[in-house]
């Protein structure tokens, strides 16, 4: 089985009838990916691309059995639909929006504590391209033609660079068994620490690549667990060398604020804990593939 | 978004935190009526620019008289003032803040940050005020003590007292620093702050507890909701290219070398920069026209661009994914219609359709240097500034 989501998941849209959810919801179709259903309050009863609306999410698991959703509501209501999709009972959520405030984002992780860890729903995202393992389902926005099939893991805080990994590594050869996006906000719901243990237990992946940027501890938390805890190899690269100190870099959470936050001062804790680092991202793919060679 | 002292100030007062008496002014002439109607005999008139260290760049000036207040505010009005966090082309000074001048006994610090690691609200004081947090880090990292806020529940009583005790505040002046402290708590969780810094917090030799200098900064994405918050905003003291750019919906930062960026996502844009230092070239801007990499956004990024003097090449690097090659090379084209660019062009393009949509670029008239891969555009770009 793949990490988190696997052939025949039953995703619902949350948002399912607004611009950006139908021309997504169509992309996914047409990957593959069980799209069963989705969500618009007040618009429950009727069909859209050729599936049932709800008005609940609750209503939709009830109806339709969905373990998964994918987020394609404005900034303002994110952090609802998430919490009503952990209180439906759905297991993997994907908030695509960007522009969720850090405030909301606590609020939402916090009120999935009172779940016990074997019900809580996992979150990835926000401001992320969601999910996909090649070949069998994608829960996300990323064009899923350059992800080739395989055994190498991908996580990654920003969209386009993870497409640029995806490709670089197809140009060589090496296929992944499942891409996540975690998203470039402070406060995420899924960390590289939370993606990299599921995959470290997943038996289609061998070895991970990790590409991060500046702002945050995620990085090096998910380094110093990969060095007590795994056997497969990590592979990392860190954007932002040349970001100065203090601004934000696009992504919300893109900004140097204590030590060990900049690229250079995470790329030598990283080291530390033994994590092969691609020494830039024109690289990344090239790294992946000596590092798969000396398995 | 970062706001005035002066406006941290009159927030924080409305959460119960005391502040010395004072006022703003826009000109000299109204300075000197100012200071009399704050009554008291000694003022300090301070510089509203959006940074910290303003005392050591002289932007803060003790006046003993109303006469000497309009003097100072006739000096500080209208220059440029540069700290260790302005860069070197300063901020303008278009307000000054009057203030009764305060008998200090004693200069502490407190801070409220979101804590990514914890993914709460911490509160950070110190009995070493004055300094920056990240001096006193450095230096007394023994005085700092923390307390991690709840956010379900909000900061607690005992927690702000736990503070208070921690900062050796005597007993009888226990109860207001507390409330200071929750107020500040307060003010940072409902009004969707990010940063909340009160320092120096002192108390004064009458006894009180004031909020000398006050910062707060607040997240950009919950503004929508913080009508009160986002008016408060000053464009006179954000980089001119950066509000043209934040207008129209793109993410820009302006740096200091001169090869211009247009890429899409901010971590590719990222990465780029990197590749052009690696190459050995200096990134004049960070831009992301957005995942989608839209025409529209596109043409905005050029006009931007071609706006920054410094700039001596460009180096375009898209890659796209649902939105195909063919599509983004059409908008290059089109651009390149509307805006001149008299500096180099290298352009990268990967994704989908990239065949497709470099013949595009090919068959138009563009003058343009065509790259393959990330490194090939870097070297392309620093090449081309050598030539």
């Amino acid at each position: 089985m793949a990490v988190i989501i696997e052939k025949n998941t039953k995703i619902l849209i949350q948002g399912f009838t607004g611009k950006m959810g139908t021309f997504h919801a169509e992309e996914m179709i047409k990957y593959g990916s069980n799209v069963v259903g989705g969500v618009t309050p007040g618009k429950g009863g009727q069909k859209h691309l050729e599936r049932p609306v709800f008005n609940t999410v609750k209503e939709a698991v009830k109806h339709t059995g969905a373990t998964a959703s994918i987020l394609f509501v404005p900034p303002a209501f994110a952090a609802d639909s998430a919490m009503e999709a952990a209180d439906a009972g759905i297991k993997t959520c994907v908030a695509i929006v960007d522009g969720i405030p850090s405030h909301d984002m606590i609020r939402i992780k916090r009120y999935m504590r009172r779940y016990s860890r074997n019900e809580k729903m996992t979150l990835v995202g926000p401001n992320c391209a969601g999910i996909i393992s090649p070949g069998k389902s994608m829960l996300g926005i990323m064009p899923g033609h350059i992800y080739k099939e395989g055994r190498v893991g991908i996580i990654s805080r920003s969209g386009t660079l993870g497409y640029e990994a995806a490709e670089q590594m197809k140009n060589l050869g090496i296929g992944i068994s499942t891409s996540v996006g975690i998203g470039g906000d402070p406060i995420n719901g899924s960390s590289f620490r939370d993606i990299i243990e599921k995959f470290e237990t997943d038996d289609e992946t061998d070895a991970i690549l990790m590409i991060g940027e500046i702002g945050g501890p995620q990085e090096v938390a998910a380094g110093e667990f990969a060095k007590e805890n795994m056997k497969k190899p990590v592979v990392g690269y860190i954007a932002g060398l040349t970001a100065p100190k203090g601004r934000v870099m696009g992504h919300a959470g893109a900004i140097v604020s204590a030590y060990g936050e900049s690229a250079v001062e995470k790329v030598e804790l990283l080291k530390e804990c033994g994590v092969t680092i691609s020494k830039n991202p024109s690289v990344m793919g090239e790294t992946v593939k000596t590092v798969l060679n000396n398995l | 978004m970062d706001i005035h002292e002066y406006q941290a100030k009159e927030i924080l007062s409305s959460f119960g935190v005391t502040i010395p008496r004072g006022g703003i002014v826009y000109s000299p002439e109204t300075a000197e009526n100012k200071a009399r109607e704050i009554g008291g005999s000694k003022w300090v008139v301070k510089a509203q620019i959006h940074s910290g260290a303003r005392g050591k760049a002289g932007g803060v000036i003790v006046c003993n008289t109303p006469l000497e207040v309009a003097q100072a505010t006739d000096k500080l009005l209208g220059k440029k003032l540069v700290t260790n966090q302005t860069g070197p082309e300063g901020k303008i000074v278009n307000r000054i803040y009057i203030e009764e001048a305060t008998d200090i006994e004693k200069e502490l610090y407190l801070g409220l940050v979101f804590d990514r690691s914890s993914e709460s609200i911490m509160v950070v004081a110190s009995t070493e005020g004055g300094m920056s947090v990240e001096e006193i880090a450095k230096e007394k990292p023994e005085s700092i003590i923390r307390s991690k806020i709840e956010v379900a529940v909000g900061i607690q009583s005992f927690q702000a007292r736990e503070l208070a005790f921690g900062l050796g505040i005597e007993p009888e002046l226990i109860r207001r620093a507390s409330e200071t402290i929750v107020g500040c708590a307060k003010a940072f969780s409902e009004l969707d702050a990010t940063m909340v810094e009160v320092n120096p917090l002192v108390i004064s030799k009458q006894k009180q507890i004031l909020a000398l200098d006050c910062k707060m900064s607040f997240d950009n994405n919950a503004m929508f909701r913080r009508d009160k918050v986002s008016e408060l905003r000053d464009k006179t003291q954000e980089d001119e290219k950066e509000v043209y750019a934040s207008d129209r919906g793109l993410n820009y930062v302006s740096l200091d070398g001169n090869i211009g960026n247009i890429i899409n996502g901010a971590g590719l844009a990222m990465a780029s920069m990197d590749m052009i230092k690696l190459a050995g070239g200096e990134p004049a801007n960070f831009l992301d026209v957005g995942g989608g990499a839209t025409p529209e956004k596109i043409v905005k990024a050029f006009r931007l661009i071609t706006m920054d003097k410094k700039v001596k090449v460009i180096l375009v690097n898209i890659f796209a994914g649902i939105n195909r090659c063919d599509w983004v090379a059409e908008g290059i084209v089109q651009a390149l219609e509307k805006i001149e660019v008299k500096v180099p062009l290298v352009i990268r393009l990967a994704g989908t359709n990239v065949e497709k949509g470099n013949k595009i670029l090919r068959d138009s008239k563009l003058n343009y240097i065509e790259a393959n891969t990330l490194e090939d555009a870097a070297n392309k770009a620093v090449t081309a500034l050598k030539k």
